[in-house]
């Protein structure tokens, strides 16, 4: 893989994080981070949304009318999404009950159609596939750490796994009720935030 | 090319590809999955119940395991609600959702406390025999409403038709994580087995307290603790149980029954 495909699969993990630096997709980071599990699925899923669609969208870029490019956009994005929830329902019943809402809502997540728009219309195919892949891994990096502290001290567990045991469990730790809550995930958004533009001060925005 | 994929007549032959070609996809992936997909949900069902019934213990965990064993114990039957007399029909094409949005199979209920606004005619029971062939347990699927939206539960019965053997809701609810979808929770779970039912008098006295049961309080058997964070949640847990073995609910099959089952 040549330094320019790597740099657009990994540059939007730190340096052009979709929810840390363009502050796209927050609602769905909201809902699906209160397990780990939960938050790994929306990861694929979304993965293989944004690849996909980019990987359509820029194949037939050049024969999009631009007066109809958005509707265009959605329909593939909308059945892209379709498939991966019919997959769900096939092979992990019990999750698709949990995330069938959120995952019809991915058609709305702004990450992939503002990734359609910005990049696929323009790239050729295979990069518009890696930056897909590299925007839903940036998503996917900031949900799964979201959900750990969500999970870790919601509920005291990590995966499932207990970690911290609970009181209601016989163990000694208190679960703190406001992590299990979904509006708890914009202060781990804001301290991720945070800590990013700590490390990479050039993402500060100038006044 | 860009000059004159404007046109009117090429954005809509564009529009029409697109859409074709996309609801291709999307059929060929609906109708290839669907078998899986009934499977799945039937397999789920089938764990629930017999979780409910207390012998999933009897199976490995796996797909054949399952189905060997609810083949093997369990039996499931229709009965007509208001009479509680068994009825001809094949519980396997049985569908509360669809009847209870049915107006010629439902009816509003009298008293609709648990909230689900329209109850089926018929309901399916579920006879889970020992391997003398006794009926040990009875399994009633149950519905009302939580905080949020309805709740599914699968409630087993030991065979005097009063003492409770688990309480199994099913994942598909919108309770709020880690409050009222702690009905999930196999701790909570736990604290069902060996609760009572009905008191002297045939009423529905099982119920969640707020704030734990009391140790040594006469009422003791017939409670479980409530879910902490979630009152609103257990409220609809306990209507449930009141309404589904109410007069409205199983109570005419549970009397009809309970000089024993067969």
């Amino acid at each position: 893989m040549s330094s320019e495909n790597s740099k657009v699969l990994t540059k939007p993990i730190f340096d052009n994080n979709p929810i840390a630096l363009q502050v796209l997709g927050i609602c769905s980071a909201l809902a699906v981070t209160s397990s780990m599990a939960n938050a790994l699925v929306m990861t694929l899923a979304v993965v293989f949304v944004t690849a996909f669609s980019n990987l359509f969208i820029s194949i037939i870029r050049n024969h999009i009318p631009s007066s109809v490019r958005i509707i265009v956009q959605m329909a593939i994005i909308a059945s892209l999404v379709i498939v991966v929830d019919q997959v769900l329902k096939a092979f992990s019943y019990a999750l698709s009950q949990e995330l069938s809402v959120f995952v019809g809502l991915i058609i709305t997540n702004c990450i992939v159609m503002g990734r359609a728009e910005a990049f696929a219309m323009k790239e050729k195919p295979g990069v518009s596939f890696l930056d897909g892949i590299g925007n839903g891994l940036g998503y996917g990096f900031i949900l799964m750490t979201v959900a750990f502290f969500r999970e870790l001290f919601g509920f005291g567990t990590v995966f499932g796994v207990e970690i911290l045991p609970l009181i209601q469990n016989g163990g000694w730790y208190q679960a703190n009720g406001l992590l299990v809550l979904p509006f708890s995930s914009f202060f781990i958004i804001g301290l991720i935030i945070w800590a990013i533009r700590q490390w990479k001060p050039e993402q500060v925005e100038k006044d | 090319m860009s000059a004159n994929k404007e046109t009117f007549g090429k954005t809509v032959g564009f529009v029409f590809i697109v859409c074709l070609v996309c609801a291709l996809l999307v059929s060929f992936a609906a109708v290839q999955l669907k078998p899986l997909q009934v499977e799945n949900k039937l397999l789920d069902q089938q764990t629930k119940i017999l979780e409910a019934a207390g012998i999933i213990s009897k199976t490995d965990g796996s797909k054949a395991s399952i189905q060997g064993t609810f083949e093997k114990y369990v039996e499931a039957k229709m009965i007509d609600l208001d009479s509680g007399d068994y009825i001809e029909g094949n519980p396997a094409l049985f569908d509360e959702r669809r009847n209870s949005r049915d107006l010629k199979k439902s009816d509003k209920p009298e008293n609709d406390i648990a909230g689900i606004n329209r109850r089926s005619h018929d309901a399916v029971v579920y006879l889970v025999r020992d391997d003398a062939g006794k009926v040990e347990t009875v399994v009633f699927p149950m519905v009302g409403s939580g905080l949020w939206d309805l709740m599914y539960a699968y409630v087993g019965v030991e065979a005097d038709l009063n003492t409770i053997r688990n309480v199994i809701y099913t994942a598909e609810m919108k309770e709020t994580p880690g409050l009222g979808a702690e009905v999930l929770n196999p701790s909570w779970i736990a604290l069902w087995p060996g609760k009572k039912i009905f008191d002297e008098s045939n009423q529905v006295k099982v119920e969640l307290v707020k704030g734990g049961v009391k140790a040594g309080n006469p009422m003791e058997a017939y409670q479980v603790d409530g879910l902490s964070g979630a009152t609103l949640t257990a409220n609809g847990v306990t209507r449930t149980f009141q309404f589904w073995f109410g007069d409205e609910g199983y109570l005419p099959y549970i009397n009809k029954n309970r000089g024993g089952l067969n």
